[in-house]
């Protein structure tokens, strides 16, 4: 859409920046300023540089921290991208069932993060949950308040459990939109299921695809609720993601310096794929107007 | 075609056990949870219920997340309306650096904003109150809102305003008379998913309250890190959590995808 050059418009922007600055951009600088500072206690803050970065990127503990949110991101789309494209490509196209299909797997999306917790933290327990209990009495050893193992196959059931069906939700909606004519015209030539899959299917939901993993990829890396309230970061840190360990440093140790120098490289990890999701997402509108309008 | 539906089926099914196995938990007596596993309450009780209904410290919390969740909200989706339809319409300076400036807003890790957040609103007075956590959760909020409603509004064909203001409509009137009518479903969409998010968020709420306005979220946590026995009541609390979002999924299950990929699916 053409869309006209009007500097006006700045005032229907206005009560958006201005609420913007209040909840980002002030308390964004006020970390920026712990950060370069430091202090001796009471109020009294002196120029530190960047002290507080050379500490924490040559820190052990923001490494492990780091390889760790890697290795959970990484891990839950090599699940959920998957397992969300085979569900959605064995949802009929239409018929009755479809809606209530949609509402059931929407289901979990819509928990809120800390009951997610909750549910999972029962669930797991060896003393009451099916989870636990099952897994045990299948005779293997299983419990995420103690083994560093079982607390990460529990943290990433619990991820894939909360949103595979957003993928879902987000491949089904890319496949509805091939017509009909495609699948006639792929019938009539004999192409096989996967032919069908490769050349047409994956083409038209590449991009709700690529929406769907930097979504996913994004919010898994900021996780903080779930994990907090089922395993706390623990056994010992086994589970201490990005967000768990600052708020550990921040909240817990009140360690400004520190925790404002690990948002900020933070924030930039955030700032850097935000442009990329940016492009992606931007990237659309000149597909559209290249191919329709 | 009916193997068509075993894929999906066995999927659901397995999404259901969790949140069956909470519900199971919800009506049992905590007795009965810590001596035997079973599939259904063997005395099915609804004292867990009657706990959160009389117990002050449970029912406020749930006020207490209504009220700024419903702030939140209101106040999300009427800024954001007017800077949608500015981001859709016209190109102004610096349009698309705000425009990823949100989006990075909305991306942002709330671990990071926690400690500052706190600062701030103790030193403007404002902490321990409801209004506080609707400020904090503008924080990714009004993002959200601006993106959701302006894919919606991208689909309204200019032409509509083109005529309406050659008709005499002044701005105002004919934003809020022909306007959102157009896109209504946009605003429910994104007033649903304001409403999701700050129902859901956890860290700033806890970080931002003590007592006055406590919400459900950090009333739950504490009680497990308090006692950790209670865990009836919890699994009774969560079902509640639950219910809204299962009530008003039906109406906009149609726009789920589109309001997670921020109104660009």
């Amino acid at each position: 859409m053409e869309r006209k050059v009007n500097q006006k418009a700045w005032f229907l922007v206005l009560p958006v920046v201005l609420i913007v600055c209040f909840s980002a951009l002030i308390p964004l600088m006020t970390v920026v300023n712990y950060a370069f500072q430091d202090t001796f206690g009471g109020n009294e803050f002196f120029w530190a540089g960047l002290v507080w970065f050379e500490d924490i990127l040559n820190s052990s503990r923001f490494h492990d921290a780091l390889w760790r949110q890697f290795l959970f991101s990484g891990l839950i789309l090599l699940i959920e991208i998957p397992l969300g494209v085979v569900v959605a490509l064995s949802m009929p196209r239409r018929g009755l069932g479809v809606p209530i299909c949609l509402v059931l797997m929407a289901l979990p999306l819509l928990i809120p993060w800390n009951v997610v917790g909750t549910i999972w933290q029962i669930f797991g327990r060896v003393d009451i949950g099916l989870l636990g209990w099952a897994v045990n009495s299948l005779g293997i050893s299983y419990n995420y308040t103690t083994d560093p193992l079982s607390a990460w196959v529990t943290v990433v059931l619990m991820d894939v459990w909360h949103w595979t069906s957003l993928v879902v939700l987000l491949a089904y909606a890319g496949l509805r939109s091939i017509p009909e004519a495609y699948y006639q015209a792929a019938r009539i030539d004999g192409a096989s299921r996967w032919a069908v899959f490769r050349h047409i299917q994956l083409p038209k939901i590449r991009r709700v695809l690529v929406i769907a993993i930097l979504l996913r990829f994004m919010d898994s890396f900021m996780i903080y609720t779930e994990p907090f309230v089922v395993t706390g970061g623990g056994p010992g840190s086994a589970t201490s993601f990005l967000s768990v360990d600052l708020v550990k440093i921040a909240i817990g140790q009140f360690d400004l310096g520190r925790a404002a120098a690990m948002s900020i490289i933070y924030f930039l990890i955030i700032l850097a794929l935000s442009w990329v999701f940016y492009t992606v997402m931007t990237a659309k509108r000149r597909d559209d107007m290249e191919v329709g309008q | 075609m009916k193997g068509r539906w075993l894929i999906p089926t066995i999927y659901i099914i397995l999404l259901m056990i969790p949140i069956y196995w909470l519900v199971n938990m919800s009506f049992k007596t905590n007795q009965e949870i810590l001596s035997v596993l079973s599939p259904i309450p063997l005395n099915p009780t609804l004292d867990n219920y009657l706990v959160i209904f009389t117990d002050a410290s449970w029912y406020s919390g749930y006020i207490n997340s209504t009220i700024y969740v419903v702030m939140n909200m209101i106040i999300s989706v009427s800024v954001a309306l007017p800077a949608a339809y500015a981001f859709s319409r016209y190109r102004f300076l610096g349009d698309k650096h705000l425009f990823f400036w949100l989006l990075t807003n909305r991306m942002a890790p709330p671990a990071v904003f926690a400690l500052p957040f706190f600062q701030l609103y103790s030193s403007v007075g404002l902490f321990d109150t409801h209004i506080a956590v609707a400020l904090a959760h503008c924080l990714f909020n009004v993002p959200l809102a601006v993106w959701i409603l302006e894919g919606f509004m991208s689909g309204v064909p200019k032409e509509i305003d083109e005529t309406a203001y050659i008709d005499g409509y002044s701005f105002p009137k004919f934003f809020v008379k022909i306007f959102m009518p157009q896109i209504a479903s946009g605003i429910g969409v994104a007033a649903f998913f304001c409403f999701m998010f700050s129902w859901v968020e956890l860290l700033l709420a806890r970080t931002l309250t003590s007592v006055n306005a406590k919400p459900i979220a950090a009333t739950m946590t504490r009680t497990v890190s308090a006692s950790g026995l209670d865990w009836g009541v919890l699994a009774a609390a969560g079902v509640l959590t639950i219910i809204p979002g299962a009530l008003v999924i039906y109406f906009v299950r149609n726009y789920i995808a589109k309001g997670f990929a921020l109104g660009r699916v």
